[in-house]
C-alpha cells in the first residue's frame, strides 16, 4: 500500500501561508542562508548530485541548467518560476503557492545567489489571480524581514494562454510580445529574458531546492526512483473516489496511486484508462498500470508523467470522444506560430471529430497516423509535439473503439 | 570551424554555421519559405527540416547550429514524409486558383509543391473567404493567400522599422494582419511595398493597373507620355530575359513605343532639374539661413510617407522639391505641352517607377500644379516586364530607338539617382562647382556609394565644411531622424531612401530576396554614369534651355510653383 511522502508539500495546512514567522518558525530560509555561506558553485553542484529533475514536464536536471547560467559571462541573469500549469487536471503548484509560497521563495532565491541573478520573475497562470495576491504579499513580508537580500522578485500573470506554459513562450510573454516560443538552440540558459542567461523552472522543482540544500543531496538520492529521485504531486481527477492530490516519492507506481491513495473507481465500476501528465499525456490501459511514475520509467512504456495530473476513466467512458476533446483543446491552444501544429492540431481535431461521429474511414487512420508522426517530429515547440499524443496512444491501445467507429 | 556530414558530403564550416548554409557549401539545396538572408532566423514554416543523427526531434536546417562531427540527411524517408505532410498542410489553406495569380510562376510554394510532386492532398481545402484589401492606391493584400510565414513582417518591422503586420488571433485562425486587424491604409503603412518582395506568395503585391493603360493607348483622343525612372533600365532587363543591366536604354525606348507610347521621356531629366533646384535651396538654407538643417531629400515618397507619419515634427527639414516623377508630371503639362504644342489636357502622363509609395504620391491630392492631375498613372517595372511579356518583343532584335526631345536628355548625375548614395553626389558635383566656381576634376564621390545602411562624408565648399549623411532602409532613416529629433545631428544634408539600396530595391522592381542582387543592380547603375559624356546635372543641355525659356531661375517663382510643395502630418486610425 502506497504511502504519501510530504517534503515539498510539508507545511501544507500546517502553517499559515500568510506569515513570515510560520515559515520561519518551521525552519524556513535556513536553507537559503547555509546556501550562502557554502559559495555558488558547491550549491550548484550538490543540487546537480541531487539529480534533482524539472518537475513540470522536460524532466531536466536542475543543477545542469544552473550550471549553463553561472557559467555564462553577462552583465544581468534572471531566475524564472514557471508557474503557469496550464495542463488540465494540474493544480500541484497552486498547493504550493497557496499554502507555503516561501518556499518557493526560497527556492528561487538559492537559485539566484548561486547562478548569480539579482532579478526574479513568476509566471503565474492567469487563472489564480488569488494566488498572484498570497505571492505578492509573501514577496512583501520577505522584503521585510531582508531575508532575500538584494534579490527582487516580481510577479507577472499569465492571460490564459496554454503555450505560455512553454518557456521561451513565457519569457516572449514577459517581454510583452506574443506568446509564442522562440526556436532552441540558443536555449533560455544562453539566452532567456531580453537575450540574458535565465533559468527557468517550474514551481515543485524550485519547492524541493531548500530541502536539498538543507539535507544535502544524498539525502535527496535516496528518495524515490534512482533516476529521477525524490518525490513527485500527483493531481487525481476523472473517475477515481479521492479526487485529490498526493505527493509521493517517485518510484511509487501508477496502480498505487490510483487504488491505493486514490481509493480506486468509484460506483463498483471497471477501470479503463488513464491519462497522466494533463492534455499532452499518453493515454494508457490497465496492462501498463505497474509502471513505477517516474520520468524514465513512464517514458520507457511510450506514456509520460508530465506534470503530474493523473486523468482516471472507467468503463462507461468513450475514449475515442475524450481523444476528440484533447484534439479540440489543442486545436484552440495552438499558438499558430509554426506550420505543422498551425495546421496539424485543427486537422487533427478534424478528423477525430469526423471519427468520432462515425463518419471516419479507414484511411482516416493512417492519415492521422502519418500526421501525429511527423507532429511529434517536427513542431517548433512541445506543444505540437504532444498534441498528437494521445491520439496516438489511443490508437495503439484502444484500437478496437477506434475501429468500432470507423465504417469500411 | 566544424566539419558536418550531410548526405555522406563531408564539408568543413565556420562555427555557428546552420544546418542550411553548411549544406549550401556542400553543394545542397534545401527547401525554404519562412527563411529569408536579410532577415532574422524565425523557423516557423518548417519545410527545411532534417535528420541529425543522435536526435528524436527533426532540426530546422535555417536555426540549428552545426557542431563538430554533426551528420545530416537532407532527404531520408522521415525528412521526405515530414516535408510532404507539412506542404499538404500549408496547401490545403491556400486557394488552388494559380492560374489567375499574380505570383503563377514565380511562386515558391507553387515550386515546392512541383518539387515535391504533390498530387493528391489528403485534407480538405479550407479557405478563410476574407475579401482583398486594396485600402491604398498602392499595395493589395490578400488574407486567403497568406501562408503565415510572417517574412512581410521581418521586412517591415526589421528592415523598415515601420511595424505595420503582425500576427491576430491563434492557432489555425491566426494571421498577419495589418495593425489592429484594420485596413493597411488604417496603419502605417507608408506603401514602400518591402513586404511584396518578402512573400513567397501571392499575398501581398502591387496595385496592378495595366488595364488602364491599355485603355490609355488604345484611345485615339490621348497623347500618351511616358518617363522612366533611373531604376528601372538595369533591373528590367531580368524580366526580359536579360542579365541585370543588360537591356540598353535605347532598344528599352523602342520596346516601349512598340507598347504604344506616343513619346517617351525621361524622368531622369527631372532628376538633373531637382538637383539645380534642390542644391540651391541647400545653398540658401546653409548660407541665407533659410529653412532648417540638416536638409533632407524628398525623392523617395516612401520615406515622405514615413517622415509625415512617425517623425511629423520634422517635417520643416524635407526640402520643399517635389520629387522627379511629380516635377516631370508638373511640366510635361506645362512646359513641354507648350513647347511642342499639344493641348495638356489631351496628355495621358504615365510614368515607369521601381516604386509602389509613387502610386500613391501620384493620387496625392496636392499633385496637380500643371491644372490638370500631373501624373495619370505609374506603372512599376514589374508591370511593365508583363507588358513586354505579353507584347511578345524579343528584345535582341529590336532596333534602337532615341527618346524624344526637351525632357529626354539627361547626365550620369540623373541615372544615379536609382542607387542609394546618387541624389547625394549628383548634388555634390553640382553644389562644388556652383559654389568654387571650379571644374570638379574627379566626380565620384565614392564614400556615399554603397550597400552600408548609414554612409557620410564631409565635402570642402570654399573653406565651408558640409557634412552629409545617407540612409537607406527606413530602418537607417529612423536612427538618423532619431538624432535629429534629439538635437544630436552632425549633418547639414542628409540623403534618405526608403528601400534597401535606394530606388533599385524599390517596392515595385523585379522580385529580388536579397541584397546581393541589389548591389548587383547597383553596380550597372556606376557603370552607366561611368559611360556618359556629361555627369553634371548642370550640364544637361535641355535643363539650360528649360531654365532660359520657362523657369528663368532656381527657386523662382515658375519653380516655386510647379516643382515645389508642403508636407503634412499623416493621422493613421492605428497609430
Amino acid at each position: 500500500m502506497a504511502e504519501e511522502l510530504r517534503i515539498v508539500l510539508r507545511n501544507c495546512g500546517v502553517i499559515d501561508p500568510l506569515k513570515i514567522e510560520d515559515y520561519i518558525n518551521a525552519g524556513g530560509y535556513k536553507a537559503l542562508e547555509k546556501a550562502r555561506n557554502m559559495g555558488q558553485l558547491p550549491v550548484i553542484d550538490e543540487v546537480k548530485k541531487s539529480n534533482l529533475r524539472g518537475r513540470g514536464g522536460a524532466g531536466f536536471n536542475a543543477g545542469q541548467k544552473w550550471t549553463f547560467v553561472y557559467q555564462a559571462s553577462a552583465d544581468q541573469k534572471y531566475v524564472i518560476c514557471n508557474a503557469d500549469e496550464g495542463e488540465p487536471g494540474t493544480y500541484k503548484d497552486r498547493i504550493i503557492m497557496e499554502s507555503d509560497p516561501h518556499r518557493l521563495l526560497e527556492g528561487m532565491a538559492i537559485c539566484a545567489y548561486a547562478v548569480g541573478a539579482d532579478k526574479g520573475y513568476i509566471y503565474c497562470r492567469g487563472e489564480y489571480p488569488y494566488v498572484v495576491d498570497i505571492l505578492r504579499q509573501a514577496i512583501a513580508q520577505a522584503k521585510d524581514k531582508g531575508v532575500l537580500g538584494d534579490f527582487d522578485i516580481e510577479v507577472r500573470m499569465g492571460a490564459g494562454a496554454y503555450v505560455c506554459g512553454e518557456e521561451t513562450a513565457l519569457i516572449e510573454s514577459i517581454e510583452g510580445k506574443r506568446g509564442e516560443p522562440r526556436y532552441k538552440p540558443p536555449y533560455p540558459g544562453v539566452s532567456g529574458l531580453w537575450g540574458k542567461p535565465t533559468v527557468v523552472n517550474n514551481v515543485e522543482t524550485f519547492a524541493n531546492v531548500p530541502d536539498i540544500i538543507e539535507k544535502g543531496a544524498d539525502w535527496f538520492k535516496s528518495i524515490g526512483a534512482p533516476s529521477y529521485p525524490g518525490t513527485k504531486i500527483f493531481t487525481l481527477s476523472g473517475d477515481v473516489v479521492n479526487r485529490t492530490f498526493f505527493e509521493v516519492p517517485t518510484n511509487t507506481t501508477i496502480r498505487d496511486i490510483i487504488f491505493g491513495l486514490g481509493g480506486g473507481i468509484p460506483g463498483g465500476k471497471k477501470f479503463k484508462a488513464v491519462q497522466i501528465g494533463g492534455n499532452s499525456g499518453a493515454i494508457i490501459p490497465e496492462s501498463l498500470l505497474d509502471t513505477p511514475a517516474d520520468f524514465d520509467s513512464m517514458a520507457k512504456v511510450g506514456a509520460t508523467l508530465g506534470s503530474g495530473a493523473v486523468f482516471v476513466m472507467d468503463e462507461t467512458r468513450d475514449i475515442v470522444d475524450v481523444a476528440t476533446r484533447t484534439a479540440k483543446f489543442f486545436e484552440h491552444e495552438s499558438c499558430g506560430k509554426c506550420a505543422p501544429c498551425r495546421e496539424g492540431t485543427m486537422r487533427i481535431h478534424e478528423i477525430m471529430e469526423k471519427i468520432n461521429q462515425g463518419k471516419g474511414k479507414a484511411g482516416d487512420m493512417n492519415l492521422l497516423e502519418r500526421l501525429g508522426r511527423v507532429m511529434s517530429v517536427s513542431c517548433l515547440c512541445g506543444l505540437g509535439q504532444a498534441a498528437p499524443v494521445p491520439i496516438l496512444t489511443t490508437m495503439k491501445h484502444f484500437r478496437a473503439d477506434y475501429n468500432a467507429k470507423v465504417k469500411e | 570551424m566544424a566539419t558536418v556530414t550531410i548526405d555522406g558530403i563531408k564539408v568543413t564550416v565556420p562555427d555557428g554555421s546552420t544546418i542550411l548554409a553548411a549544406a549550401q557549401e556542400a553543394g545542397i539545396r534545401i527547401p525554404t519559405l519562412c527563411h529569408h538572408p536579410d532577415q532574422a532566423i524565425k523557423a516557423n514554416c518548417r519545410i527545411c527540416v532534417c535528420e541529425v543523427e543522435g536526435q528524436r526531434l527533426l532540426a530546422a536546417a535555417c536555426a540549428m547550429p552545426v557542431w563538430d562531427g554533426m551528420v545530416v540527411k537532407t532527404r531520408s524517408p522521415k525528412v521526405i514524409e515530414a516535408r510532404k505532410t507539412i506542404l499538404e498542410l500549408i496547401l490545403a489553406r491556400h486557394p488552388q486558383d494559380c492560374l489567375n495569380c499574380i505570383r503563377n510562376g514565380v511562386c515558391e510554394l507553387q515550386d515546392l509543391a512541383a518539387e515535391y510532386m504533390i498530387r493528391e492532398n489528403p485534407f480538405t481545402l479550407k479557405i478563410k473567404g476574407y475579401p482583398k484589401d486594396t485600402s491604398t492606391p498602392s499595395i493589395v493584400r490578400e488574407q486567403d493567400k497568406c501562408i503565415n510565414c510572417r517574412r512581410c513582417i521581418g521586412a517591415c518591422s526589421e528592415i523598415q522599422t515601420v511595424h505595420a503586420l503582425g500576427v491576430e488571433k491563434r492557432g489555425y485562425e491566426a494571421m498577419v494582419v495589418p495593425a489592429m486587424g484594420g485596413q493597411l491604409s488604417d496603419s502605417p503603412c507608408v506603401v514602400c511595398g518591402q513586404c511584396i518582395h518578402a512573400c513567397p506568395v501571392g499575398a501581398i503585391y502591387e496595385n496592378e493597373q495595366i488595364d488602364e493603360f491599355l485603355a490609355a493607348v488604345a484611345d485615339p483622343d490621348k497623347v500618351v507620355v511616358t518617363q522612366i525612372a533611373p531604376a528601372v533600365r538595369v533591373a528590367i532587363a531580368e524580366l526580359v530575359g536579360m542579365n541585370t543591366g543588360e537591356l540598353d536604354m535605347e532598344v528599352f525606348v523602342a520596346g516601349l513605343r512598340q507598347l504604344g507610347f506616343d513619346y517617351v521621356l525621361h524622368t531622369n531629366f527631372t532628376a538633373d532639374l531637382t538637383i539645380i533646384e534642390e542644391g540651391h535651396e541647400l545653398l540658401q538654407r546653409l548660407t541665407e539661413g533659410k529653412g532648417k538643417l540638416p536638409m533632407f531629400t524628398s525623392c523617395s515618397p516612401g520615406w515622405i510617407n514615413f517622415c509625415e507619419t512617425f517623425y511629423p515634427d520634422l517635417l520643416d527639414h524635407l526640402s520643399t522639391c517635389k520629387s522627379p516623377q511629380q516635377m516631370f508630371g508638373a511640366l510635361v503639362k506645362t512646359y513641354w505641352a507648350e513647347k511642342m504644342g499639344i493641348d495638356p489636357a489631351k496628355i495621358y502622363s504615365v510614368s515607369i517607377m521601381p516604386c509602389t509609395a509613387k502610386k500613391f504620391e501620384a493620387a496625392r491630392p496636392e499633385m496637380n500644379a500643371s491644372g490638370y492631375r500631373d501624373v495619370d498613372l505609374v506603372l512599376t517595372t514589374r508591370e511593365v516586364g508583363r507588358l513586354f511579356q505579353m507584347a511578345g518583343l524579343d528584345f535582341t532584335k529590336l532596333q534602337p530607338s532615341k527618346f524624344d526631345s526637351w525632357m529626354g536628355k539627361y547626365t550620369g548625375a540623373g541615372v544615379i539617382f536609382g542607387a542609394t548614395g546618387g541624389v547625394m553626389e549628383a548634388a555634390l558635383r553640382t553644389v562644388y562647382e556652383v559654389v568654387t566656381k571650379q571644374t570638379l576634376e574627379d566626380v565620384n564621390f565614392t564614400a556615399v556609394r554603397g550597400m552600408e545602411g548609414i554612409k557620410e562624408a564631409e565635402v570642402d565648399l570654399n573653406g565651408t565644411k558640409v557634412r552629409v549623411a545617407v540612409g537607406h532602409s527606413l530602418g537607417s532613416a529612423r536612427k538618423l531622424m532619431d538624432q535629429v529629433r534629439a538635437g544630436e545631428s552632425p549633418y547639414h544634408f542628409i540623403e534618405i531612401m526608403a528601400c534597401p539600396g535606394g530606388c533599385i530595391g524599390g517596392g515595385g522592381q523585379p522580385l529580388t530576396k536579397s541584397n546581393r542582387k541589389r548591389a548587383e543592380r547597383i553596380d550597372c547603375i556606376y557603370v552607366e554614369d561611368a559611360g556618359l559624356p556629361l555627369r553634371k546635372s548642370h550640364e544637361n543641355p535641355e535643363i539650360k534651355t528649360l531654365y532660359e525659356e520657362f523657369l528663368h531661375e532656381p527657386l523662382g517663382h515658375k519653380s516655386h510653383e510647379l516643382l515645389h510643395t508642403h508636407y503634412h502630418p499623416q493621422h493613421k486610425k492605428y497609430f
